[in-house]
């Protein structure tokens, strides 16, 4: 491809951007693919929890579900509300969408396959993954209505709360591979599946996955639109694509903790099989890429696994885990791997 | 000694797993759903869906107008008006149920003397204006000869345990 497009002779600037371009349209394209097909694998996957089968009829076996949904929603009526603030009100949508889209510029696919090699792409995806709850404090305000201000104001002090413990979490993972750059962080982990971070880093895995989940307000933790309560929250408001925009932010955001969580912590791309006599050759023609999807995947699964195992948290309940459960254990297990690196406890710190 | 346990069994999110185990045995088990219109649950003969007035084979209609279906009705929704007939026996003029005020208790078909009323197995009716669902008594004698068939059978199949 790259070969091709430099075969046209353009001048190098123009090039570049051509083929940065192309790059991004090939991350976007499959994103936008997975957060449809997400959203019926979610449908689908709570319903065999609830032993049904889900949606069944729209295309063969409910495949074209989710090409039905996006249509509708897209020829829906936007509503805006006669007290709302018009231009925070459209805008809000979009910044909700935009970072969750923006973050995955950073995220390296294979040892090669990446957009940006950062080196301080952690800072940014903590940055934009943080970012997207402007979209919603902001809808909330715009609506000008009381159940999306009250969404919005949980959900300001539910992710400022969270973003602290992942943040530790996250100074646990740059403590350990010595780098900011999620490249150099997988490569920090070779060695086999004993070697990915999840073991030396085990509770700061969980807390980084808890405070995911937080993040992308996703059950048990979606206090920010409990339906039982503030019928909505912030989206309450919004019509057609508005919603739309918001519900793809959502999902998109659940891949990309998906798939972070899978970097940084189950060793990205690399094989589970490494350092195995025989398993490791037998697989050794599988694509790096494919290692680090199916990783992702088990993660997008875990979202659902949860969704439709726990009930919602209480406020409070959720302001003391954040605060004075997960923080404490982040802080703790900081100073212990603190030790462990000074020390060079093998095998991973040697 | 007990609080510890209970620190622990939270800390480490022991019940949360359990709950997630137990959540994804249901995830890989058998899924119970009917799609149906495609597939439909077995139905008792005893069933009580829509009503029909019966004949006898001889294509007499069996209702005598005792009205007792009308008395014990509760929730009023069967009118009936009788009167003499040339040949001399009762019969009814009018055999009125408003299928918007009935609940599908089985009481007029228990309580006919004649076997005249009864419920068939069919649910699967609409009206589509207003009227369409109170049942006079050419429909109801109507819906007697169409399913005349399955209502002896259902019958002869319950009277062992009457």
């Amino acid at each position: 491809m790259i070969e091709f497009i430099s075969s046209w002779g353009l001048p190098a600037g123009l090039e570049t951007l051509i083929i940065i371009l192309v790059k991004i349209i090939a991350i976007l394209v499959p994103l936008l693919i997975a957060v449809a097909y997400y959203t019926f694998a979610e449908r689908k996957i709570l319903n065999y929890f609830h032993c049904r089968v889900g949606p069944l009829h729209v295309g063969p076996r409910g495949w074209l579900t989710p090409i039905a949904d996006a249509i509708k929603m897209m020829f829906k009526e936007i509503i805006i509300p006669s007290g709302a603030n018009r231009t925070l009100f459209l805008l809000s949508p979009i910044l909700a969408f935009g970072p969750a889209i923006a973050a995955w510029a950073v995220i390296p696919f294979d040892a090669e396959l990446y957009l940006a090699d950062t080196n301080a792409a952690l800072l940014y995806v903590l940055a934009l993954t943080s970012f997207s709850v402007y979209g919603i404090i902001l809808a909330g305000w715009a609506s000008n209505s009381k159940y999306p201000f009250l969404g919005a104001m949980r959900s300001a002090a539910q992710v400022v709360s969270y973003e602290l413990a992942m943040g530790f979490a996250l100074v646990g993972v740059i403590m350990a591979a010595h780098s900011l750059n999620l490249r150099e962080i997988v490569n920090a982990q070779q060695g086999g599946f004993w070697m990915w971070f999840w073991l030396p880093l085990l509770p700061l895995f969980v807390i980084y996955f808890i405070s995911g989940l937080a993040e992308t307000n996703r059950p048990p933790f979606d206090l920010a639109e409990g339906e039982s309560e503030i019928v909505a929250g912030y989206q309450v408001e919004y019509s057609g694509f508005g919603f739309g925009l918001f519900f793809m932010a959502e999902y998109a955001n659940m891949i990309l903790i998906s798939m972070l969580t899978a970097l940084m912590f189950l060793g990205g791309w690399l094989s589970p099989f490494e350092g195995i006599p025989n398993l490791e050759e037998w697989f050794a023609w599988v694509p790096g890429t494919v290692w680090l999807l199916l990783k992702t995947a088990f993660f997008m699964l875990l979202f659902l696994w949860v969704r439709a195992t726990f009930p919602r948290y209480r406020y409070d309940q959720l302001m003391r885990l954040g605060w004075k459960i997960l923080i404490p254990i982040t802080i703790a297990w900081l100073i212990i791997l603190g030790g462990a690196i000074v020390a060079g406890l093998g095998p991973w710190f040697d | 000694m007990n609080t510890l346990g209970r620190f622990i069994k939270s800390l480490f999110l022991l019940e949360l797993l359990r709950g997630m185990r137990l959540t994804g045995r249901y995830l890989i088990g058998k899924k119970i759903t009917i799609i149906y219109p495609d597939e439909k649950t077995p139905q008792s003969n005893r069933f009580r869906g829509q009503h029909a007035l019966r004949r006898y084979p001889n294509g007499e209609e069996r209702c005598i107008a005792c009205k007792l279906c009308e008395a014990v009705c509760p929730a009023l929704a069967i009118t009936i008006e009788s009167e003499e007939r040339e040949d001399g026996s009762r019969r009814t003029t009018r055999y009125d149920i408003d299928l918007t005020k009935c609940i599908f208790c089985g009481f007029c078909e228990e309580s006919c003397p004649v076997d005249s009323i009864v419920e068939t197995r069919n649910f699967e009716y609409h009206g589509e204006k207003r009227g369409d669902l109170l049942m006079t008594k050419e429909k109801l004698l109507a819906l007697g000869d169409k399913y005349e068939q399955e209502i002896a059978a259902d019958r002869a199949e319950d009277a062992a345990f009457r």
